[in-house]
């Protein structure tokens, strides 16, 4: 029986890894990513640049054979077939075997103006300003919860951005106990002295967040809490994210079970519940780039059927992976942001439905069915996750395709369920 | 030196660095407002990286396509 080639969706350090491991076992391997460059959000290029840490994969994966399909997307999955749409055309490609390496995105909450332009994620505003937007003499202020937010900050406050103010929302007692764990490997400790020495003189608070963003046609300024304290900040920008969930939209597609962490579950093999599909990286639990990159190599031997050589990779996995678990734990988030919102926030930004709507349903499914939340543009992406954290809603099932097609990739699929 | 491509905005001509994907290029330009919402709201770029499509645009007449997702090429015409 010939062997079958391997596709792997996500060209971020996972997919990198999987790909170049599963290609150096002699396996023909395909590497699909929608951005030009591969590097996924940590090595994301910058402009045409590619970031230096992606060289060594991308030099093994050119040396081992792998085909790069850059700047196409995944937009629906069958058990045989991939729908790509790269700026509007469309095809398909077969797939024996899958490696899901799609990584994570923000977590983004509900708050009055959160609409407004200029209100974007943490990890958002960089990628904007790594593809170009000119950030020097800005002011920014960087809030949320997590590492990224200080990464973001640290980031910003290079390319010549006024950094004002980072609001971590966990308490200063937490916040610390994160920080300290933040030293917990020689790679983390680099990282986070470099991220100390561009923040010096950068405002840190911890038990602070955004209760509002205000402005008319655009965002003019920030309303901050800390205890009881209240204050507002005029800013050009507000990089505002609560930390990552994992893209597992694909995998759902393909009828892959969900861990308690909305990832794909995957078992130590990097195999998620469902035959020849395989997952690595964020989108099976956002647990960092090293992590992702170990995951990755695991799930690049596994899949090319040599187990022996995935077998060296799974305590280091696993030891990163609990590592972040418990860094994480110490940034919960606290329940003031479940009420930041008013009735009249939006909740959904695609079909425009606020609050007070949505929160009267039960379930995502049956807003959705009532008031047409989660049913735009974004699919649900923002909104489902929102309304996770704000109401327990279930994750609903996801209707292909897993993002709004064109015409020509619509002629192109079977199911007939897309409208 | 970065080389240099000319966009067209809403008919108004603009230079941009290559590399530059189209909703960096329109924030630079002071068009922060990328789309109308469904009420008629303004609404720019929020995750830059596809996710929340916010930054939905009309490009060479093909609309409904992601500003954060495209690099600026020579000669593109955008309309928002
Ligand atoms: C916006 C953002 C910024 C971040 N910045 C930092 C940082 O500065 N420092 C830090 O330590 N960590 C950062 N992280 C976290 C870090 O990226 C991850 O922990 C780690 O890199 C995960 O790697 P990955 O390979 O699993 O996924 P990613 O690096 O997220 O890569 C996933 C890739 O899959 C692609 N993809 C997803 N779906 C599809 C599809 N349907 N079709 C085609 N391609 C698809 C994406 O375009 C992306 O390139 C960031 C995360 C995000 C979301
Ligand atoms: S900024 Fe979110 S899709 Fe472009």
């Amino acid at each position: 029986m010939a062997r079958a080639a391997i596709t792997v969706i996500g060209a971020g350090p996972a997919g990198l890894a999987a790909a170049v491991c599963a290609a150096e076992c002699g396996r023909r391997v395909v590497l699909v990513d929608e951005n030009p460059l591969p590097g996924g959000q940590i090595w994301r290029a910058k402009k045409n640049l590619p970031a230096i840490e992606t060289e060594p994969w991308r030099r093994r994966a050119q040396a081992a054979g792998v085909e790069w399909r850059t700047g196409c997307q995944a937009a629906q999955a069958t058990p045989e077939r991939l729908w790509l749409e790269s700026a509007g055309e469309a095809e398909t490609l077969a797939w024996e075997q899958l490696i899901l390496a799609t990584g994570a995105r923000e977590l983004l909450l509900p708050f009055p103006g959160w609409t407004l332009p200029n209100c974007c994620g943490a990890g958002g505003l960089q990628a904007l300003v790594k593809a170009g937007l000119a950030i020097a003499g800005q002011r920014v202020v960087v809030a949320g919860s997590g590492p990224l937010t200080l990464a973001v900050a640290a980031y910003l406050q290079q390319q010549g951005a006024r950094v004002l103010l980072v609001a971590e929302q966990a308490a200063p007692m937490q916040a610390a106990a994160a920080a300290l764990l933040l030293f917990s490997s020689p790679a983390r400790v680099r990282q986070a002295w470099r991220m100390r020495d561009a923040l010096r003189g950068v405002e840190i608070q911890a038990g602070c967040w955004v209760e509002a963003a205000e402005g008319a046609e655009r965002l003019q300024r920030v309303r901050l809490r800390r205890g009881r304290r209240r204050w507002s900040l005029e800013c050009d920008y507000l990089a505002c994210g609560f930390g990552l969930r994992p893209n597992s939209e694909l995998g759902q597609l393909l009828g892959c079970a969900l861990n308690a962490e909305a990832g794909l579950q995957v078992d130590r093999w990097q195999q998620t519940s469902v035959a020849r599909i395989w997952c690595a990286g964020d989108a099976s639990g956002v647990a960092g780039v090293e992590a992702a990159l170990l995951a990755g190599q695991i799930a690049g031997y596994a899949a090319a059927g040599r187990q022996d050589l995935a077998a060296a990779f799974i305590a280091r996995r696993d030891r990163q992976q609990r590592a972040s678990r418990r860094l994480l734990r110490r940034l919960a988030l606290r329940q003031e942001l479940r009420r930041l919102a008013a009735d009249d926030t939006w909740f959904c930004r695609c079909e425009d439905v606020p609050i007070g709507e949505a929160q009267a349903y039960a379930s995502w499914r049956e807003a959705k069915l009532q008031t047409r939340c989660g049913m735009g543009a974004c699919q649900g992406r923002i909104c489902g996750a929102a309304g996770r954290f704000l109401w327990g809603w279930e994750a609903a099932g996801v209707r292909p395709p897993i993002v709004p097609v064109r015409v020509g990739t619509l002629a192109l699929t079977e199911t007939g369920e897309a409208q | 030196m970065p080389e240099e491509l000319r966009i067209r905005v809403n008919g108004r001509e603009l230079a941009v660095a290559a590399g530059t994907s189209v909703a960096a290029a329109l924030l630079n330009a002071g068009i922060r407002g990328m789309r109308r919402s469904r009420t008629g709201e303004p609404r720019g770029p929020v995750c830059g990286m596809g996710a929340c499509m916010e930054c939905r645009i009309t490009v060479d007449g093909r609309a409904q396509l992601r500003a954060c997702q495209l690099r600026c090429r020579e000669g593109m015409e955008i309309e928002c």
